[in-house]
C-alpha cells in the first residue's frame, strides 16, 4: 500500500512582493516548501511509522520544486518524483489535477493522497478536489486529525474543520485529504537525511510518460496588481489613565458610525 | 448559455451570510438573465424562500436525507447533472471550506475554470474576470476565464453585498432528486462539534483578536469579555494560537484565517507580515499593544499604547455603556 504526498515550492512566507510595469510579480530568489506542506509531508512519514506503507512524494513543476522534494525525503519520505511537461505552464487547476491523477495511476496501489490545505502562492486548493473527482475517489478536506486509518480494510476516519464546526466524518479508502495546521508538529530534516537526500535519483515523468492528455486551461492569469494602499497615519489616543483612553476611543468609533 | 446560478450553503436552515451576498453578485452579473439558487438539503423550503428574497428569480431544492448535510460526493455528482442539462453561464458560491471543495468538484466534472476566493468578479460576455489575493494577501491577482460554457467561481465572505431581502419578490421553485443513493456515497458523517456561542469569524462584522501579549490562555479572558459585547468574533495572532493558548479554529493570518470585518482590535499583536495577511482588508483596525513601535500601528487607524490588562477591561466597560 502507498501513501503519495503533493507539494510544490512556494516563495519564502517573508518575502516582499513587488509588481513591475508589465503587470509580473516578483518576490524574490528564496523559495520555500509550500507552509502548509510542512504539515502533509510529516503526516505522511508518521503514517509510515504506525502502518505498513511505502511513501511517496510527487511535485508537478519545474526543476526549482525539486527542494520540495528533497525536503520530503530529508524527513523520511521513501522516493521522489517529478512530474513536468511544457503544457503545465500557466496555472490551471485542472490541468495541474490531470498530471496529478496520471501520477498517482503510475505510482499504483496508492490507498491514500495528502495535499496541504492550499498552495500558498496562488492561494488555490481547487486542484485537490480535482484530484479526487477525476480519480472517482473520497474527497475529505480541511483535515484536521486522522482518528482512524485501515489500510487493508480500506477505511479512514478524520475530523474536518469547516464554518459549521468539527465534523467527523468517515469514508472509503482510497481516498485524498487536505490537512491543516492542527493535524500534526511538523518535522525538520536532520543533517542525515538532507545529506541522503541531496544523493536520491529523482525520475521526471512528462504527460507522454503517463499516457495523459493535459488539455488545455481555461484560466488566464491576466496580471497581478498591487495592494490598494492603506490611507494616512494611525491616530494615537492619548489620555491620563487607561479609562480615559477607552472612552476617547470608543466615542471617535461611534462618531465614525463603525459601530 | 446564460444565466448565474448560485449554490446556497446553510447553517440551521438558513442561507450563510456569504451566500446571500453571492446571491446580490449574481443579480449584478445576470443583467436581465435569470438567477437561479441552489437549494440542496432535509427541509429546505424557508431557505429557498430567503434566496428569493435576497435575489433569486427561481430555484432547483433537492429535498433527501442523503443530503442532509454536505458531502462532496452526492452534492458534485447533482451539481454535475444538472449543469450539463442546464448549462448556466456562470456558477458561484460562497469561498467556505464546503463551498470551495463543491465548486472545484463540478468544475472538473465539466471541463471547467474555477476561480478560487475572489474579491472582485465581472463578467463580459463570454469572458468571467476576478481579482484574488494570492501570495498569503501580499498582492492582487487578474484572472479570467473566456469560455462559452459554464464558469465556476468561489466568492470572499464579505467582499460583496447582498441585496436587502424583499418579502414581495416571487420565484419558481423547481425540485429533483438526487443522483446518488445514500449506499453508492462512500462517506458518513458521525458528528458534529460546534463550539457555544461563538460568532464565526470569517462572517464577523467585528473581530477582536489577541496575540502572544496575553502571556498565556487565563489572559483571554478580558479579550472574550470585549468580544461578547460587541457580538464579535474571538480571532488570535499564531503565536497564541502555537503557545497552545486558543484553538487554531481561531487563528488569523497567513496559516489560518482570512478576515475582513468593519473593524479589527488586535490586542497585544505585534503585526508580524503573515498575521496581516489575514487581516489587512479589515475597514478600520485598532491595535491596542504596550510597544508603540509594533509594525501593528503602522497598518492601525487608531493606537493605544498601553497595558492591555487595563485597557482592554476600561474598552469593555466604556462599550458596554454606550451601547445599552
Amino acid at each position: 500500500m502507498h501513501v503519495v504526498v503533493v507539494t510544490k515550492n512556494t516563495p519564502d512566507t517573508e518575502a516582499t512582493i513587488t509588481v513591475d510595469a508589465n503587470g509580473g510579480a516578483n518576490w524574490g530568489d528564496k523559495m520555500v516548501v509550500n507552509p502548509w506542506d510542512e504539515y502533509s509531508i510529516t503526516e505522511a512519514v508518521l503514517l509510515k511509522g504506525a502502518h505498513n506503507v511505502k511513501t511517496t512524494v510527487l511535485t508537478v513543476g519545474t526543476e526549482q520544486h525539486a527542494e520540495a522534494l528533497k525536503h520530503g525525503l530529508a524527513i523520511g519520505i521513501d522516493q521522489a518524483v517529478r512530474v513536468w511537461d511544457a503544457a503545465l505552464e500557466g496555472d490551471d487547476s485542472l490541468v495541474y489535477a490531470r498530471a496529478v491523477a496520471a501520477a498517482i495511476k503510475k505510482l499504483g496501489d496508492v490507498g491514500l493522497v495528502i495535499f496541504g490545505k492550499e498552495f500558498a502562492d496562488s492561494a488555490s486548493d481547487a486542484h485537490i478536489y480535482q484530484v479526487a473527482r477525476l480519480l472517482g475517489w473520497t474527497m475529505l478536506g480541511f483535515v484536521a486529525k486522522i482518528d482512524a486509518v485501515d489500510f487493508a480494510g480500506g477505511t479512514i476516519r478524520v475530523q474536518r474543520l469547516t464554518e459549521h464546526g468539527t465534523q467527523t466524518i468517515s469514508g472509503k479508502l482510497p481516498a485524498v485529504i487536505s490537512v491543516v495546521k492542527d493535524i500534526n508538529e511538523p518535522k525538520y530534516p536532520t543533517f542525515i537525511g538532507i545529506r541522503k537526500a541531496a544523493k536520491a535519483d529523482i525520475p521526471v515523468w512528462s504527460a507522454a510518460d503517463l499516457g495523459v492528455d493535459l488539455g488545455s486551461g481555461k484560466v488566464k492569469v491576466e496580471r497581478y496588481q498591487e495592494l490598494p494602499r492603506r490611507e494616512g497615519q494611525v491616530e494615537l489616543i492619548e489620555g491620563a489613565t487607561a479609562q480615559d483612553k477607552a472612552a476617547a476611543l470608543v466615542d471617535k468609533l461611534i462618531e465614525e458610525k463603525v459601530l | 448559455m446564460s444565466g448565474v446560478w448560485v449554490w446556497i450553503e446553510q447553517g440551521d436552515g438558513k442561507p450563510l451570510p456569504a451566500s446571500l451576498e453571492a446571491l446580490g453578485l449574481a443579480r449584478q452579473l445576470a443583467g436581465s438573465d435569470p438567477v437561479t439558487a441552489l437549494v440542496f438539503g432535509q427541509g429546505v423550503d424557508s431557505a429557498a424562500q430567503a434566496a428569493i428574497q435576497s435575489g433569486a428569480d427561481a430555484v432547483i431544492k433537492a429535498n433527501d436525507a442523503s443530503l442532509a448535510a454536505v458531502r462532496f460526493e452526492p452534492y458534485v455528482a447533482l451539481l454535475d447533472k444538472l449543469i450539463a442539462e442546464q448549462k448556466p453561464g456562470v456558477v458561484l458560491a460562497a469561498a467556505t471550506a464546503d463551498g470551495r471543495e463543491l465548486m472545484a468538484g463540478a468544475a472538473a466534472d465539466a471541463g471547467a475554470g474555477v476561480l478560487t476566493d475572489v474579491t472582485e468578479l465581472t463578467l463580459d460576455g463570454d469572458t468571467l474576470r476576478a481579482v484574488r489575493p494570492v501570495n498569503g494577501g501580499k498582492v492582487l491577482r487578474v484572472e479570467s476565464i473566456q469560455d462559452a460554457g459554464p464558469k465556476f467561481a468561489t466568492l470572499r465572505a464579505r467582499a460583496f453585498k447582498a441585496l436587502e431581502p424583499d418579502a414581495g419578490r416571487s420565484g419558481t421553485i423547481t425540485e429533483v432528486a438526487p443522483v446518488l443513493a445514500e449506499d453508492a456515497v462512500s462517506t458518513t458523517i458521525e458528528s458534529v462539534e460546534h463550539e457555544a456561542g461563538g460568532v464565526s469569524l470569517t462572517d464577523a462584522s467585528i473581530v477582536v483578536s489577541a496575540g502572544r501579549g496575553v502571556g498565556g490562555p487565563d489572559g483571554f479572558a478580558p479579550i472574550r469579555d470585549l468580544a461578547d459585547v460587541l457580538h464579535g468574533a474571538l480571532g488570535a495572532s499564531r503565536a497564541a494560537v502555537d503557545a497552545g493558548w486558543i484553538p487554531y479554529e481561531h487563528q488569523v493570518g497567513q496559516t489560518g484565517k482570512t478576515v475582513s470585518p468593519d473593524l479589527y482590535i488586535a490586542i497585544g499583536i505585534s503585526g508580524a507580515i503573515q498575521h496581516q495577511a489575514g487581516m489587512r482588508t479589515a475597514k478600520v483596525i485598532v491595535a491596542i499593544n504596550k510597544d508603540p513601535d509594533a509594525p501593528i500601528f503602522k497598518l492601525a487607524r487608531y493606537g493605544i499604547v498601553g497595558d492591555l490588562f487595563e485597557v482592554v477591561p476600561a474598552l469593555t466597560e466604556a462599550f458596554r455603556k454606550r451601547l445599552n
